[in-house]
């Protein structure tokens, strides 16, 4: 008996629409969110996130319809980010069915939000998400990857392994490390920043970005130590060759010796 | 009718949409009146014991649960909603309701805390709760930093393991809880919640 590693399928939403890009850019159009989100379930993921990736950018609510939708289809865990500012907006989307909040830009911009979530409705429901990219380390930046947000676009000077430090201090439940570098590039997760914050903080650490083979899978949780990985594309990306099913990911990872929830 | 406990610091609608999907019939229940129209009670769990515990004394719901209880109807507690049955928690040092005697634990940071993601749960005995799922081998969905304890070992329903051994499930007469989410359990969870829509608080 022990517990076992996560798959998470990772939706980008646009309109209540899937939608992937690369290098968080260039996006096409996949599936609509509660469809895709009915098919992986049946397909037995561990886990679904969602991200409405341009309520930040509009200066927008979340969409909770979508969430909604979403919700009614999977009896998995569901984690929401995007355009979350405050309590109320945390409030609204755990009652639209959501179990985890996912934060990135606004705790660097606001790192009070991580605490007060935490503090109302307990730190297993703050997954502090970061946006990682390697530099030239320096004093300011010793792990030599700095902290990005707004969709990449924004350099904050921050230190990744310093800022999930605090923000593990503030109350966040979980990590997820989203190398800006890998994303999209189906050439595997950034290894060396994952396991760096894997190392140096005591709650769940999840691998993001760049996952394109089942190897890369294996990879993230076992050299990079992650507890879950985030994919997408490799589920259902039509940019893609060939896509995978959840039960071939996890007979390979099982046969890596990975512990997972079997498929039944 | 399951009256689903819907307080500020709950995931009631969760546990309502899984009901649904099953259709089991059911209404979410925020205060003491509304309680009267149900003839089962869920106590969904999220959060802190302690915060868990203050909502419902502010929404006037303990004693009328806890009378509801007494009377015979079947309960069922989810996550938190195990922790607070129980003497006492070490989150945030909290009395808890003693309904079940024992005490609720933090995991030590040998491993990371909070524990989350897929355990396996192993039975220890059959329980009508328990009806289609497998002894062993099953995996569900916890989220936790805290386990329970109970005094009285054969009240362990399902065991699981982190760090050490802990009270997955548990049932006292017609009390029962789980520590992981049924409602987010895949199948397998969805099958207890249909399990308890039948149930009449019996061990048989």
């Amino acid at each position: 008996m022990s517990l076992t590693k996560r798959l998470i399928a990772c939706f980008d939403v646009i309109g209540g629409r899937v939608t992937k890009a690369v290098n968080f850019q260039d996006n096409i159009d996949v599936a609509d969110a509660a469809d895709l989100a009915q098919r992986l379930y049946d397909d037995q993921i561990d886990e679904i996130v969602f991200y409405d990736i341009t309520a930040s950018s509009e200066k927008r609510k979340i969409d909770l319809e979508t969430v909604r939708r979403v919700a009614h289809h999977v009896f998995v865990p569901f984690t929401v980010g995007g355009g979350i500012r405050n309590l109320d907006d945390m409030f609204e989307v755990l009652k639209a069915g959501a179990e985890k909040i996912s934060i990135d830009s606004m705790a660097v911009r606001n790192p009070e939000i991580i605490r007060h979530g935490a503090d109302a409705f307990g730190k297993q429901c703050i997954v502090l998400s970061t946006q990682a990219k390697k530099v030239e380390a320096s004093s300011a930046i010793p792990s030599g990857y700095e902290v990005f947000i707004d969709g990449a676009r924004t350099a904050t000077g921050m230190d990744v392994v310093e800022w999930v430090q605090r923000g593990e201090a503030l109350g966040a439940g979980e990590i997820v490390v989203n190398s800006i570098d890998a994303d999209g590039t189906a050439a595997g997760y950034e290894l060396e920043i994952t396991r760096l914050v894997a190392d140096n903080v005591n709650v769940p650490v999840i691998a993001s970005g760049g996952a394109g083979t089942p190897e890369h899978i294996a990879d993230g949780l076992t050299v990079g130590g992650a507890s879950a990985a985030i994919i997408s594309s490799m589920l259902y990306s039509p940019r893609l060759e060939r896509n995978y099913g959840v039960k071939e990911l996890k007979d390979h990872l099982i046969a890596a010796g990975v512990p997972m929830r079997p498929y039944r | 009718m399951i009256g689903v406990i819907d307080y500020r610091a709950g995931n009631a609608p969760s546990v309502g949409f899984a009901l649904e999907r099953l259709g089991i019939a059911h209404r979410l229940v925020r205060d003491a009146t509304a309680l009267k129209a149900v003839d089962r009670i869920i106590l969904p769990g999220v959060g802190a014991a302690d915060a868990t515990l203050a909502s419902l004394r502010e929404a006037g719901l303990i004693d009328a649960i806890r009378a509801r209880v007494e009377d015979g109807t079947p309960f069922l507690g989810i996550c938190v909603g195990l922790q607070v049955l129980f003497d006492h928690s070490e989150e945030g040092d909290t009395p808890c309701l003693g309904w079940i005697a024992g005490s609720v634990r933090r995991f030590p940071d040998t491993d990371r805390v909070p524990q989350i993601g897929w355990n396996e749960v192993q039975f220890t005995r059959a329980h009508p709760l328990r009806a289609e799922l497998p002894d062993t081998g099953a995996y569900y969905y916890f989220v936790n930093s805290y386990y329970a304890t109970p005094t009285d070992p054969s009240v362990t329903l399902g065991a699981a393991s982190y760090s050490a051994e802990f009270t997955a499930m548990a049932v006292q007469g017609n009390i029962a809880a789980t520590q992981f989410h049924a409602e987010k359990s895949g199948e397998l969870g969805l099958q207890i919640l249909t399990n308890f829509s039948t149930w009449d608080g019996s061990d048989a």
